[in-house]
């Protein structure tokens, strides 16, 4: 399957083509006004601030610890009957499960939402292999049907509006063109209940893995994460080695936070925790449960005290819905698996900032992000980090470090770095600037698309106050 | 050298050295206060909220209110557990009915199909209620297993209202769970359903359409 491709080196033209495209451009505003009221809505009555302080706290706490909770999680999900398997990066991880999969003669897997194997390209791995996998939450499949990649992390299908939707259930399904909603969910709850059924395997992400009980979390509101870890005889698990926590009581504010930060909902229809395979007196579940734990880049996150806050993310997409450059531009314009502020500070370890410096510069650093970021993560900070590693000024351990550094501008930041050191170089060549004036360019590449060129003033504000002082002085003898 | 090694590796010999874990204050979790009263009232203010059919009925009479809702929505055949008190009063007051009753307690490789396609719905105990967020907790068993509260198009859950606590964390704790967990452990808030054509909302997108809970006083 041709799957439509986005980079994250053509940022640049993406972005152009997004701000052209009307249609896009309302999807997404309609959607993120709707998603930042319902935030703001959802945190009505409680007392935010100190709910995001456990929840960062909770999430340090479980990074702090984070090789000893490994160890843990491991022990107690194989005491649960659970087999665990490592993966350094998403390569092995795709070939772990496809080994799986072989094993059990799979040729039908059904998918419930899973960044994480979105990430590491697990449907296109696994086609590969002539096995199909299918996505069965509702904007994961539509996205699929498609042919492209989520434009969200929580809402994958978010850019298609009802319209677009239909045109392309009728012409990949046969449903009839409707804009009634609730006959299209019908439809793909039908061709979607067959699937879940002919299924040989269940592919899924987790929220929270809880060390202590050996428990995969799943919050979800369809039922196919339901659907996906329950019907087919084996359930793969596939995370991130970041989604551990260290307690079974520290989900309880995870989600609280999790669910009003994402859609603004009180809570979801599903909280869904398993902590092992059916056992002999059971009646139904998976015969055998799996899970992958992928580094895929975040032990290297892991080694900096600056960059290791990135690793406390949930995931919850608040970032994006508050962010101004996503909610103009749409998630398929970063080329990443994932858009908007936490794909800029994420991506770049994952793919290095050769392919990614372009993301952390697609920010206004207004702040939005990290002031809703419901784990606190200092975004604007992290994105500032990275446009240092960028440009080769910072402690150069982010894979591609300096990709960005352009010599005439590092020059031409050290020339300025020296006549403002220097007062008297400075008057002179301010004093030049203001006598050439007339010869300055009107154009200045795509600054002045849409802005007029600056030019010296004749006098600078140097001089001006100069001047002013002298006149004032003489006022006063006079 | 293995993934794991290598991965837990990399993690023990952190280049900015070890990190100090910070301590947790939960209470913003927990210590609602509310009586029993209001506790209810948030309950089925917050489960109403999100689709939740609330039926209150007491002790004595919640046979009547099942049979009556199940005459309502016309339903002909329902799954249910044999064990669970719940299940056995059901049956004892269906058993001439005319509503087909199918067991729930067989594996399911028997009747997968059946239960996709034919169940119409599924009755099933609850352990207890979260008045914070209008859900109830479940531990499925071998007697109504995991399937019963997802397959069916209705879902038909009988809560004790004494049963229903004021936040998550409260029931984790009280309840032990970390000490206990069952393999499969859910909280259940309304019907099934997706926003995911458009933001508009849709019911029974993958589980049930609908969501009874019977309310015992
Ligand atoms: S960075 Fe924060 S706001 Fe963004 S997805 Fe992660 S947890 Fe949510």
């Amino acid at each position: 399957m041709s799957v439509e491709t986005y980079t994250p080196q053509a940022f640049h033209r993406q972005a152009h083509d997004a701000l052209g495209n009307p249609q896009i451009r309302a999807n997404f505003r309609q959607a993120m006004d709707g998603l930042m009221g319902k935030r703001r809505d959802a945190f009505g009555d409680w007392d935010v601030e100190t709910l995001r302080e456990l929840g960062a706290n909770i999430r340090l706490r479980a990074l702090a610890k984070l090789p000893d909770l490994l160890e843990q999680l491991e022990a107690k999900c194989q005491a649960n009957g659970i087999k665990v398997h490592w993966a350094e990066d998403g390569e092995q991880a795709c070939e772990i499960i496809r080994g799986l999969c072989e094993a059990r003669g799979a040729k039908r897997v059904i998918k419930g939402k899973s960044m994480v194997s979105e990430e590491m390209h697990l449907n296109a791995h696994l086609e590969a292999a002539g096995i199909e996998a299918l996505e069965s939450d509702l904007g994961e499949y539509l996205v699929q049907l498609n042919e492209q990649t989520p434009s969200h992390i929580i809402m994958p299908a978010i850019h298609l509006n009802t319209d677009e939707i239909s045109d392309l259930m009728h012409a990949k399904t046969g449903t009839e063109r409707t804009r009634d909603v609730d006959y299209l969910t019908a439809a793909a709850r039908q061709q979607l209940r067959e699937r879940f059924m002919a299924a040989d395997v269940g592919i899924s992400g987790v929220n929270f893995a809880v060390a202590e009980t050996g428990t995969l979390c799943l919050v979800e509101n369809e039922g196919n994460g339901r659907m996906t870890t329950t019907v087919p005889p084996v359930h793969i698990a596939v995370t991130g080695i970041e989604k551990v926590v260290e307690h079974l009581r520290d989900v309880a504010p995870l989600y609280a936070l999790l669910t009003r930060s994402a859609t603004g909902q009180h809570v979801t229809t599903y909280f869904n925790m398993i902590s092992g395979p059916r056992k002999p007196e059971e009646h139904d579940g998976p015969e055998e449960v799996h899970l992958v734990l992928v580094d895929n880049g975040r032990s290297a996150i892991y080694q900096d005290d600056e960059l290791l806050d990135t690793l406390r993310c949930i995931r919850c997409g608040a970032c994006m819905n508050h962010c101004p450059v996503y909610t103009r531009v749409g998630g398929h314009t970063y080329g990443t698996t994932y858009p908007g502020p936490i794909g800029s500070i994420l991506m770049p370890h994952l793919q290095g900032l050769e392919a990614t410096k372009d993301l952390p510069s697609a920010s206004s650093l207004c702040g939005a992000c990290g002031e809703v970021c419901p784990v606190k993560i200092p975004i604007p900070d992290l994105l500032v980090r990275l446009r240092k590693e960028a440009v080769g000024e910072g402690r150069g351990n982010v894979a591609g470090a300096g990709a960005k550094r352009n010599r005439s501008e590092v020059l031409a930041w050290k020339g300025f770095q020296w006549l403002a050191t220097h007062p008297g170089a400075w008057r002179a060549s301010t004093g030049i600037a203001g006598k050439l004036r007339a010869l300055t360019p009107a154009k200045l590449g795509p600054w002045t698309d849409y802005r007029t060129a600056p030019k010296p003033a004749a006098t600078s504000l140097h001089a001006l106050v100069k001047r002013h002082r002298r006149d004032a002085k003489q006022e006063g003898k006079s | 050298m293995s993934a794991r090694d290598t991965i837990l590796g990399r993690l023990r010999e952190r280049l900015d050295g070890p990190l100090a874990a910070p301590a947790c204050d939960f209470s913003v979790v927990t210590g609602r206060g509310w009586s029993h009263e209001e506790r209810l009232r948030r309950f089925e203010d917050k489960i109403a909220s999100v689709h939740g059919e609330v039926i209150h009925t007491d002790h004595a009479a919640w046979i009547e209110a099942l049979i009556s809702m199940l005459a309502d929505k016309d339903i002909k055949r329902l799954g249910l557990g044999r064990e669970h008190p719940i299940a056995q009063e059901a049956r004892t007051a269906l058993a001439d009915s005319g509503i087909e009753l199918t067991d729930a307690d067989r594996d399911i490789e028997s009747w997968q199909r059946e239960q996709f396609d034919s169940l119409e719905a599924g009755l099933t105990s609850t352990r207890g209620g979260i008045a914070e967020t209008g859900s109830l907790w479940l531990w499925p068993t071998s007697d109504e297993p995991r399937r019963l509260s997802l397959v069916p198009p209705l879902h038909i859950a009988v809560l004790d209202a004494d049963a229903i606590e004021d936040t998550f964390f409260d029931v984790v704790e009280r309840h032990d769970w970390a000490g206990n967990m069952p393999t499969n452990a859910l909280l259940i808030s309304g019907p099934s359903k997706t926003a995911d054509i458009e933001q508009t909302l849709a019911y029974g997108v993958h589980g049930p359409r609908e969501l009874v809970i019977l309310v015992r006083h």
